[in-house]
């Protein structure tokens, strides 16, 4: 479903040229749960803002669902992230002060959706994700870690994206409500949902049934990974 | 987004911080309602002046002498002449179409004196046409009727502060006799209070036959001033030129330039009176406006800090897929919303302001549609134009930056 070719990213700082990705091509098929790992500073990140269209290679192709999506405009980018891709977040980056329930909603907001489906939808989406029905609308800043990460996997879930993008998800977690949230991930993944995820500890890549290892801008392992769990 | 979206959006966000908005509102409020506040107080006084212009009779178009010129060529100033005559007020409300009225005067200041009690005032001689074109009311006894006018009695009708000074407040002095310059003259009726106005006391006065005045008094045939009320307001402008047309031939004068009269309309006085009145309001506006834009540089600093403050929300916002345009609309409707609550708030504030300035002073106060208008209209350019730059600001913003953002 989607196909890196060789893409590169160079970034500038005044006269310094830095290279983050040199020629990175991998290809992902549909209903694959695919972790990147990586040390810090080896383009995951990078690679995965032009995974999930947030921004376009220097060169080489991306093609998302047979389109080549690396010569967009921003507009025409956001549109596709707003159709296909649902993103997970280390930090949660839910709004403050806002119910949970407005909190799934939101992605909707931007769809055109009347009001009454968007809720339908979401709340749908809060109780595949294990949220409890009484949690909907307490505000998302009183909620516990693990319990707020799945409220932001509820939203990546509520525009039915095609690939789910998650960013280091249990990176501000404690191990055990860490473990609860990649098994939702594992449950989405086997209910036939793509999921990329990036991270750098090995023991929540474990989780993937496959690992692409990068350093330096460049794969240096793509493997299955037998010992999935 | 839908539009109600965009609302529940702006809602959420300006009650989220209510003291901030309210405080950034405040700027806002006090802008617009000191601009209705102002507007409210001049349009007053221009509605007072316009009224006491009026309360001096309505239509009217006085007529006065010109220069007077001697061979000297000294010229003794405007109005000095003594070029108007009885004849030429016949003429004008025979000859003139569209006069209602004409009432001649002669007037002047004399002693008077009554019982030991003595005063200066305004004498004017007329005739019992006189009530009627300068809207003055009979509070006792009667005015000055034709009859008076053609016998040349020694009768007078007093002006009410003329009454109080003379005999006393609210003394019935009908019948009894006063001595103008000498001559004795009875007392046949009291007017009614007008009230000071912009334009001399109507109050402080006593009126006599104009043939009384001219024989006993001025000693000439000539009259001081001709009062025409015309039919209605579309007749002022004909009834005036034809006047000075008919007085120029009357004169044997062909040169309008050398006339030795002039005419002036009541809606020349009122609307150079206006003129003052609107310049007046344009300065106090203009004063309140500058603190309009002082709220409204307050909202724009507002703005740019949520901006910077929700940075992250905004990144999420653009990684679940918000354009450009849903970014910038999100916070141009906050700034507009909030510069239009202040402008309801101001309005409100503004015309409890207009409302104690009238009550606790004499200040007439107007509060006009339009002014409502205008502020509305100017706070929702304000939100527009303050809200603009930070909203782009938001919309321009990498989103991949924006959820790093600390």
């Amino acid at each position: 479903m989607l196909e890196v070719k060789n893409i590169t990213k160079v970034y500038k700082t005044g006269n310094v040229e830095t290279k983050v990705l040199k020629g990175i091509s991998f290809s992902i098929k549909e209903g694959e749960f695919v972790a990147i790992i990586g040390p810090s500073g080896s383009g995951k990140s990078t690679l995965m803002h032009i995974l999930g269209c947030l921004d376009a290679p220097t060169n080489g192709q991306y093609l998302f669902e047979e389109k080549d999506v690396s010569q967009l405009s921003d507009d025409e980018l956001a549109d596709i992230r707003k159709k296909k891709i649902g993103f997970v977040f280390q930090a949660f980056n839910l709004l403050p002060r806002a119910t949970v329930l407005r909190n799934a909603v939101l992605p909707l907001t931007y769809a055109n959706i009347s009001k009454d489906k968007r809720e339908e939808i979401a709340k749908k989406s809060l109780k595949s994700c294990g949220l409890d029905e009484a949690r909907f609308f307490h505000l998302s800043n009183q909620l516990s870690g693990g319990e707020m990460q799945r409220v932001a996997i509820a939203r990546a879930l509520v525009n039915n994206p095609s690939l789910i993008l998650a960013d280091e998800p249990t990176g501000n977690l404690d191990s055990k409500t860490g473990e609860l949230v990649m098994e939702t991930f594992r449950k989405l993944n086997e209910e036939g949902r793509t999921i990329i995820l990036i991270t750098h500890e090995k023991y929540i890549a474990d989780n993937a049934k496959r690992k692409i290892s990068i350093k330096d801008g460049e794969i240096i392992e793509d493997y299955v990974n037998n010992r999935s769990i | 987004m839908l539009i109600t979206d965009l609302f529940e959006e702006t809602y959420f966000a300006i009650f989220a911080n209510k003291v901030r908005s309210g405080l950034t509102i405040l700027g806002i409020v006090i802008g617009i309602g000191s601009v209705i506040a102002m507007i409210s107080i001049g349009q007053g006084a221009a509605g007072s002046i316009e009224s006491s212009i009026q309360s001096m009779g309505s239509n009217l178009i006085t007529v006065s002498p010109g220069f007077q010129r001697t061979f000297s060529q000294v010229s003794a100033g405007r109005g000095s002449a003594q070029s108007l005559t009885i004849e030429d007020s016949d003429a004008i409300a025979q000859e003139v179409p569209g006069v209602l009225v004409v009432a001649p005067e002669v007037s002047r200041r004399y002693q008077v004196v009554v019982k030991g009690q003595n005063t200066n005032t305004q004498i004017v001689g007329t005739v019992y046409s006189y009530p009627q074109v300068k809207n003055i009311e009979i509070a006792l006894g009667t005015f000055i009727s034709d009859q008076n006018v053609r016998s040349m009695s020694k009768v007078a009708v007093l002006g009410p502060t003329t009454r109080d000074d003379l005999f006393g407040e609210n003394a019935n002095p009908l019948g009894q006799t006063v001595r103008i310059n000498g001559i004795n003259f009875k007392v046949i009726g009291i007017t009614q209070s007008k009230g000071g106005t912009s334009f001399g006391s109507q109050d402080d006065i006593i009126f006599i036959p104009i043939t009384t005045a001219q024989r006993f008094l001025a000693g000439s045939d000539a009259v001081s001033t001709i009062s025409v009320q015309a039919e209605n307001a579309q007749m002022m402008a004909s009834v005036q030129s034809g006047i000075t047309n008919l007085l120029l031939r009357l004169h044997n004068i062909s040169d309008p330039q050398l006339a030795d009269f002039s005419t002036l309309s009541q809606q020349d006085i009122i609307e150079s009176a206006s003129s003052i009145t609107n310049t007046m309001t344009i300065l106090l506006a203009a004063i309140a406006g500058i603190s309009l834009i002082v709220g409204g540089i307050g909202i724009m600093n507002m703005m740019m800090t949520t901006v910077t403050e929700r940075t992250r929300e905004i990144g999420l916002r653009k990684a679940i897929g918000a354009k450009r345009i849903d970014i910038s609309l999100q916070f141009l409707a906050e700034a507009v919303m909030l510069t239009f609550l202040g402008g309801a708030a101001g309005i409100i504030l503004g015309s409890l302001l207009a409302f104690g300035i009238t009550f606790f002073t004499d200040i007439n106060t107007k509060i006009s549609l339009f002014s409502i208008i205008l502020a509305f209209s100017v706070s929702a350019g304000i939100g527009i134009g303050f809200g603009y730059w930070p909203a782009q600001k938001a919309a321009k913003l990498n989103p991949i930056e924006a959820l790093r953002y600390e």
